[in-house]
């Protein structure tokens, strides 16, 4: 039956002629091709834009300050009561809070990446099947967890607990410069700003670290074992080599996260424009809360120069991202 | 017929009952010397409880898996005892976060809170006067905008890197990557550098969505790009083998395969914003009364709501922060179950 149908359908008459055929793509798709890419540069366009506005925006600043825009430790805004330019010179340098940054950021790892690394290695290596996807999602709640919240909560809950902390360090290791203080004032320090902002970085590291965890070849773990290892000495000599790079990158992704937060920061934190490097102190800021204080009353000028400190902080973080992308694109690569 | 000998199945590797009462016990008994050490020194509170508790427990542990099995097991003890320590920090801040959510949360929502708005009343006035409602419809309109605006461009860019592949992508890639990673600071301060700084336009909730959109573009395109990396590329082949052209496949096998998976990419993009706070306060200006046109004028949103209730700083002030918070986890934990159900829904099929 079926050879019979075969034999009705085989083809009639001279075999056809050779056509042209080619790869360019029909009218429709053409135009379907062109309308994807156009919305695929968007972020391309996008993420120019920012960038030149910002420095259009804040350049005259930055051509008057030249490099003490960077460096200097002074922001004066001088104007007079009806809003035009004061007789004093007005001297704008975000060198202070850039540093005020950094210093928040870097506490911020200091606790919250041993936490998130450890955390990684319990979902990855301890955790039952089951408890581990609960908790894979709630660390990707966290993730979206509002930055006004961690603010919110950092002042009403996290602050007594942290202030405690804070008062044991300074009484054990006041003798080490950074914990000292010259008058006892523990309340809205870069350090509890710093531990409200490890708390926000955890799940981006806990979740990168996972991953990279999570892409260990088995048969090198098996390996491990099968040598006598025991799981600590497994991590040690197998995962941990391997995931080192992840790691790092991960950090890196939470420290672009630190460096730009503001309202969990100007929320926590007592913002005061001075290079804070007593982290138990309360007084200090970063970057991005310094531009949302300023900006309620700013002038017309002043308003320029926090363009520009913006610019600083774009290129910033972008660098920052870039790097850790970078890192963990690769990073991922090798495990797949 | 002899008798077949078959080996009894064992996990040698299971704890036995004594070890594991072992472990129980010690520790009960690190709580209890815990609990005993700070009630007579000068240690005050719950937090050094728990961390004498943490220090006694897998000290001991280890020393005694180290007098039984040697010195690599005491180094594996402390280890497990610091993989559980990191989980255990890192579940105390959610537990805690979503319990004063819920405990301080309720406190200042009566009957009235979302029908009226904060036109006739202070922050700091007593909380059975005033409301969301403002709030609430700005958010709405924030969120819809900025969906019009960035679900398209984020589900072109998922479809222009794994659909067209086209010169760039890899670039295109990384910059979704580092632009998902700019600060939110930074989005509202370019809007208001660009579209309302001395242009003569002023506030509005428009102005919002569009720093917002920002934000979501690049979680939507990372997500949606996940999504459509798992559509089978026999799927595409096939559609092509039948003579569509490739906006059809597109449109009529790839986009409908991936239908539950691009939805989850939305529902996650919205997550992302609704509780934006910092670029809202470039470009909205935060109004108090019920504004329902976003196209003008000063718009309210929850952020902001909580934002302008957290400056004010009165104990009412803290009540209404609090509950326009929860308000937003509601949204926010509302948004991740759709979020979970919808990848699930893709996974079963």
């Amino acid at each position: 039956m079926d050879v019979t149908l075969l034999e009705a359908r085989a083809p009639q008459g001279p075999i056809p002629t050779p056509r042209a055929i080619e790869t360019k793509p029909r009218i429709s798709d053409q135009i379907f091709r062109s309308i994807v890419a156009l919305g695929g540069f968007s972020s391309l366009i996008i993420l120019g834009l920012i960038a030149s506005y910002l420095f259009f925006r804040g350049y005259s600043i930055m051509r008057t300050e030249g490099l003490s825009f960077i460096t200097g430790y002074q922001w004066v805004s001088s104007i007079n009561s009806d809003g035009t330019a004061g007789t004093e010179k007005s001297v704008y340098g975000v060198g202070a809070m850039l540093i005020g940054t950094l210093v928040t950021a870097a506490i911020a790892l200091t606790i919250g990446v041993p936490i998130s690394v450890f955390a990684a290695l319990y979902l990855t290596f301890f955790a039952p099947a089951r408890i581990k996807n609960f908790l894979v999602s709630v660390v990707d709640l966290m993730a979206a967890f509002p930055s006004i919240l961690f603010g919110l909560w950092g002042l009403y809950v996290l602050m007594e607990p942290g202030m405690y902390v804070a008062e044991l360090l300074n009484k054990y290791l006041g003798w080490i410069p950074i914990f000292s203080v010259p008058v006892p004032m523990f309340l809205r320090s870069p350090f509890i700003a710093g531990l409200v902002l490890a708390v926000m970085i955890i799940p981006i590291v806990t979740a990168i670290s996972r991953e990279i965890f999570s892409q260990t070849p088995l048969d090198r773990i098996q390996a491990a074992y099968a040598l006598g290892a025991s799981k600590w000495a497994m991590i040690k000599n197998v995962a941990f080599p391997y995931s080192y790079s992840g790691i790092v990158g991960g950090s890196m992704l939470g420290l672009g996260r630190a460096m730009g937060e503001t309202v969990a920061v100007f929320t926590v934190l007592n913002i005061l424009y001075q290079a804070n490097f007593k982290i138990l102190l309360g007084a200090g800021g970063n970057l991005a809360s310094h531009i949302i204080l300023k900006f309620g009353e700013a002038s017309e000028e002043e308003i320029k120069a926090l363009m520009a400190a913006g610019f600083v902080l774009f290129l910033m973080t972008l660098a920052v991202n870039m790097i850790a992308n970078a890192i963990v694109n690769k990073t991922g690569r090798r495990g797949r | 017929m002899t008798p077949v000998n078959t080996a009894t199945p064992i996990k040698p590797w299971r704890p036995t009952r004594r070890e594991t009462s072992t472990q129980i016990a010690i520790v009960l008994l690190s709580a209890f010397a815990s609990f005993l050490l700070v009630a007579n020194t000068g240690f005050e509170g719950r937090l050094p409880q728990v961390i004498f508790f943490g220090i006694f427990a897998i000290a001991t542990l280890a020393i005694l898996s180290g007098v039984r099995r040697g010195k690599e097991a005491a180094k594996d003890s402390i280890m497990a005892g610091a993989a559980y320590t990191g989980i255990f920090a890192l579940l105390l801040p959610v537990v805690s976060i979503l319990w004063t959510v819920i405990s301080r949360g309720t406190n200042a929502i009566y009957t009235g809170y979302f029908t009226t708005d904060m036109a006739q009343d202070a922050f700091s006035s007593p909380l059975d006067a005033g409301g969301i409602k403002h709030a609430l419809i700005g958010t709405f309109w924030l969120i819809i905008i900025a969906l019009i605006i960035s679900v398209p461009l984020g589900i072109l860019t998922a479809l222009y890197l794994t659909e067209i592949k086209g010169p760039g992508s890899a670039l295109i890639r990384f910059l979704v990557q580092a632009m998902s990673g700019i600060p939110s600071i930074v989005a509202g301060l370019f809007i208001y550098s660009a579209l309302i700084s001395g242009t003569g336009r002023g506030f509005s909730g428009f102005m919002g969505a569009l720093a917002l959109s920002i934000l979501m573009i690049p979680t939507v395109a990372r997500t949606a790009e996940e999504v459509l990396k798992l559509v089978p590329p026999d799927l595409r082949e096939a559609g092509l083998a039948l003579g569509a052209t490739q906006w059809k496949t597109v449109a009529l096998v790839v986009i409908p395969a991936a239908k539950s998976g691009l939805v989850t990419a939305v529902i996650l993009g919205v997550a992302r914003i609704a509780g934006e706070t910092a670029p809202l306060l470039f470009t909205t200006g935060g109004a108090d009364d019920t504004n329902l046109n976003p196209m003008q004028d000063n718009m309210g949103s929850i952020p902001f709501y909580i934002w302008k209730a957290l400056i004010d700083g009165s104990p009412e002030a803290a009540a209404r922060a609090w509950a326009g918070i929860f308000i937003l986890m509601l949204a926010v934990l509302t948004l991740f179950a759709l979020a979970r159900y919808f990848s699930r829904a893709k996974k079963v099929k």
